[in-house]
């Protein structure tokens, strides 16, 4: 009689799983709602870069525009546009406006540097449509100017919604009325 | 009506150099299974030979979603490669992570620091228990249970919510780096890996009794597909397919990497080499993983999560390497030829559902269409990872 | 001809009936959707259905809307007729089906005295419906999963003949007002303690017979994609749907009628009592299909053959024994 023995044991496993699924009809849901609740883990999501601006400065990124992240990116996802400045000894910013990297500094086309010229980002492109969200951008950069947004909800209709300039999610998020900090 | 599709010779290459069986007759009904079919999961397509419901014989046709990994590596610089290799087994994302970072690693002499090791482990284990959720789910929904899928998910979630806290990400992780990994395990982390281990102890239990002692299940698992072991040999099965029947052979024993020599683990093998026995393997894994992780929470040290010295553009030097680790799916072997260059001069990877894949036709043949199902599914096949 | 004849002729209560049963199916049809999607939802710990309507009560109705107002589609090489046919043959013989269920004694379309028969004939044209869906579809899917269907359909009627042949033999009747009347002295007087076999191989085989989980092999979504309805869409898909969950009502119902009471219940009025037996039957099957894996085809003939029709055949002898011993 071990097949009559094995039936029963089988007739016996259906019950279990029966007394499975009706012991969880009656726990509570596990979903979460979406328009009326949020998923509670937004915290540690890791969205595409941004800047993050200057300690002294809401206005100005850290960025030094070393273009080691540009190098460093799979995808080929990030264009910096830059721009030479230089101070002058009252400490007013003189734009040069120069093409980046047409005039290599200490050239004889280029002023001497009478004193510390350096690069200030123009325009910081990210074109999010390819961005595979690897990361190795932040880990990259040498003075942390760039770190993950927490946009879990982008939405957009065309891939030119997709396209950010970085510069001006900066100034936008900036405090209002944002001014240099003296 | 001009076009008359019915007398028209149809079907593209694998159906018109299909060749039936020899002592097929009139008959024989030539079906294509997928590439958009529920049990495939994925765009994998197997043609078949049927008579009535059985399978004469099965072709399967490769390469709907082929990316061309191996050759994007060539192009790419060593580190610009980091993020395909969440790509090629996204379900097992960090075990392809290891293969590659661990390869670079051993040809350019990079050493770890220990409590990346155990990072590592960790991240992977959990990834592991992850993917055989997955699976579960998946090939229950084969069979027909539609409930499992969705308490295997429920679990799911939960390790994914742990490993967005270091990774930032939920499926196509692209977490380990030359040197390390990219960002520390904190408290936080720790502690919902603690929290979530004990949870899922209690869950183990439910899942055996809603699903492995089912009878209708044991009908459609025992002694469908008995694969021998002398077969597996032959076409290179790894991984729970290998184990099931009955060959403990786990490349984290067999070719021991990492901090695995000193954690204490079993190997867990099957008997028959049936459907049953690679479920029960893949079960008993997940409790395994459980094990590791709980040894590694506690044995990790502290200390720096990534080798400072990993110099950005890397130049290997020329030279070849072979680097494998076991994933869910079997042994992820990467092979990589280095000119001295800052890119890979080859990148070869060996793919553990690539090797498991070609068993089904041998293993199909002659079997119901329902079986073949079965079949195909307890294989556990990630399709871009057929594909690369 | 006086009104009051008019409205007493049987004919005018025929046709009443009809349009009433017709109200009925398509009512139920969209609460049973409703419902098995809320089930489902809670035994998987969503929430399921929730966005139309409170609760997502209003969902079925405009998942009807929908496929409704889509475009029929026919297959090239189908065959027109009967591609078109097998719906509607799903469906309309499934309303005759209603006529003989006594709901309360004084509330059944048409007390015919055959009405067991009546059901179990009129059923039985729905595996020619999935036959014809099948063979009319030009597809090798749709083709397995009408094979399947037929095969499972003859071999899981002659279980079911067997169980209910066994409460007419018990009644001395196969109309289901005469069962109903023999069980409606309460609790203990139904005939499910007298025939408790009867009724596991009933339900069984009731479930084979309207494909649903486990047995729904004709439509095996992991095998054959949708089996016999693979082709269809819009209301073509939707008429099936509908005959399935009709089938399920009239299957539940018989079940009710013969094994369970019928309108038998105290403090509510009978109609009530059978609907809620009804009801009660119909989630069991969702709980069923909600639980289990599917069983392989030969698996599922051998339930038939190897178990159902021998313990019905025993069962049916016994029930011949004692009667005839106790006469």
């Amino acid at each position: 009689m071990p097949g009559l023995a094995k039936t029963i044991k089988g007739l016996w496993s259906l019950i279990v799983g029966l007394g499975v699924t009706g012991v969880e009809f009656f726990r509570p849901q596990l979903t979460v709602h979406y328009p009326r609740k949020e998923v509670d883990n937004l915290a540690t999501y890791r969205g595409h870069i941004d800047l993050v601006a200057r300690d002294d400065d809401p206005l100005t990124p850290r960025c030094i525009v070393c273009r080691k992240c540009v190098a460093a990116c799979p995808s080929g996802c990030i264009a910096i546009e830059s721009r030479l400045v230089g101070a002058e000894p009252g400490g007013d910013a003189r734009e040069l406006s120069l093409a980046p990297g047409l005039i290599v500094t200490g050239s004889h086309a280029a002023p001497p540097p009478r004193q510390k010229i350096r690069r200030e980002v123009a325009a910081f492109h990210l074109n999010y449509n390819l961005c595979s969200l690897c990361g190795l951008c932040v880990q990259t950069c040498p003075v942390q100017s760039l770190a993950f947004s927490r946009e879990a909800y982008l939405c957009g209709s065309s891939r030119a919604d997709f396209e950010f300039e970085l510069l001006e999610r900066l100034r936008r998020r900036a405090p209002a009325g944002g001014q240099r900090a003296a | 009506m001009g076009f008359n599709w019915l007398s028209e010779p149809r079907g593209d290459y694998y159906t018109r150099h299909f060749v039936p069986t020899p002592e097929a007759e009139g008959d024989r009904l030539i079906l294509n299974l997928g590439p958009q079919h529920p049990s495939t999961h994925g765009v994998l397509r197997v043609v078949v030979e049927m008579d009535g419901e059985y399978i004469m014989k099965a072709e399967p046709v490769l390469g709907y979603i082929h990316r061309m990994q191996e050759k994007m590596g060539e192009v790419k610089t060593w580190r610009q490669y980091l993020p395909n290799m969440g790509r090629v087994d996204y379900l097992h994302a960090l075990a392809w992570n290891w293969a590659y970072v661990g390869a670079v690693e051993k040809l350019a002499g990079i050493e770890v620091p220990p409590r990346a090791e155990y990072i590592r482990v960790i991240t992977c284990e959990l990834n592991r228990i992850s993917s055989h959720l997955l699976w579960w789910g998946a090939y229950l929904l084969d069979l027909g249970a539609f409930t499992p899928i969705l308490y295997a998910f429920a679990d799911r979630e939960r390790i994914m919510d742990i490993l967005q806290m270091v990774t930032g990400s939920r499926l196509t992780y692209c977490y380990y780096r030359f040197g390390g990994v990219s960002a520390d395990l904190g408290e936080g982390f720790i502690q919902a890996t603690r929290d979530f281990l004990k949870q899922f102890k209690t869950r183990i239990p439910m899942f055996h009794d809603l699903v492995t002692g089912n009878m209708i299940l044991r009908g459609r698992c025992e002694q469908i597909g008995v694969l021998p072991l002398e077969m597996a040999r032959r076409y290179g099965a790894t991984g729970p397919v290998l184990r099931g029947s009955g060959l403990a052979y786990d490349t984290r024993r067999a070719e021991p990497y990492s901090v695995y020599p000193s954690l204490d683990f079993q190997v867990p093998v099957g008997v028959n080499g049936d459907a049953m026995d690679r479920y029960d393997v893949r079960l008993a894994e997940m409790t395994q993983s459980i094990a590791i992780i709980e040894q590694a929470l506690e044995a990790m040290p502290d200390g720096p999560h990534i080798n400072p010295d990993v110099h950005e553009r890397l130049k290997p030097p020329a030279g070849e390497v072979y680097y494998a680790v076991e994933g869910g799916r079997g042994k992820i072997g990467v092979h990589l030829i280095s000119d001295g260059g800052p890119r890979p001069y080859r990148v070869k990877l060996r793919s553990p559902s690539f090797c498991n894949l070609q068993l089904f036709a041998e293993l199909a043949q002659g079997t119901l269409l329902a079986d073949a199902v079965s079949i195909l599914g307890s294989l556990d096949l990630v399709i871009p990872e057929i594909d690369r | 001809m006086t009104m009051t004849e008019i409205i007493s002729h049987p004919l005018t209560k025929l046709v009443l009936g009809l349009v009433l049963i017709l109200v009925f199916v398509g009512v139920n049809g969209l609460i049973l959707v409703w419902m098995e999607r809320k089930v489902v939802g809670f035994i998987q710990r969503r929430p399921g259905p929730y966005e139309v309507g409170p609760h997502g009560i209003l969902q079925s109705l405009v998942d009807g809307v929908k496929l409704i107002a889509k475009q029929l589609v026919t297959p090239r090489g189908a065959d027109r007729f009967l591609f078109w046919l097998a719906p509607m043959l799903s469906v309309t013989p499934v309303v005759i089906c209603f006529l003989p269920i006594p709901f309360s004694p004084g509330l059944t379309a048409m007390d015919v005295n055959l009405g067991l028969l009546l059901i179990l004939a009129f059923s039985g044209i729905n595996v020619l419906a999935l036959c014809a869906a099948g063979w009319g579809s030009n597809n090798k899917y749709a083709l397995i999963g009408a094979a399947r269907a037929v095969s499972q359909s003859v071999a899981y009627e002659i279980p079911l003949l067997l169980s209910v042949l066994c409460i007419a033999f018990q009644t001395g009747s196969l109309s289901l007002s005469a069962v109903a009347e023999g069980q409606s002295r309460g609790l203990l007087s139904w005939n499910l303690w007298v025939q408790p076999l009867a009724f596991v191989i009933f339900f069984i085989s009731a479930t084979a017979e309207t494909n649903r989980a486990p047995f729904d092999l004709p439509e095996a979504e992991s095998e054959l994609t949708a089996g016999f309805h693979t082709e269809y869409s819009g209301m073509g898909f939707g008429l099936f749907f509908l005959a399935e969950y009709t089938y399920m009502i009239v299957v539940c119902s018989v079940a009710t009628a013969l094994f369970l009471g019928a309108h038998d219940g105290p403090f509510l009025p009978g109609p009530w009592w059978f609907v809620l037996k009804v009801y009660a039957l119909i989630l069991a099957l969702m709980w069923f299909r909600w639980t289990f894996p599917r069983v392989r085809f030969d698996q599922l003939l051998n339930l038939c053959w190897k178990w159902l029709i021998p313990l019905g055949l025993a069962n049916l002898l016994a029930t011949a024994l004692v009667l005839k011993l106790g006469e």
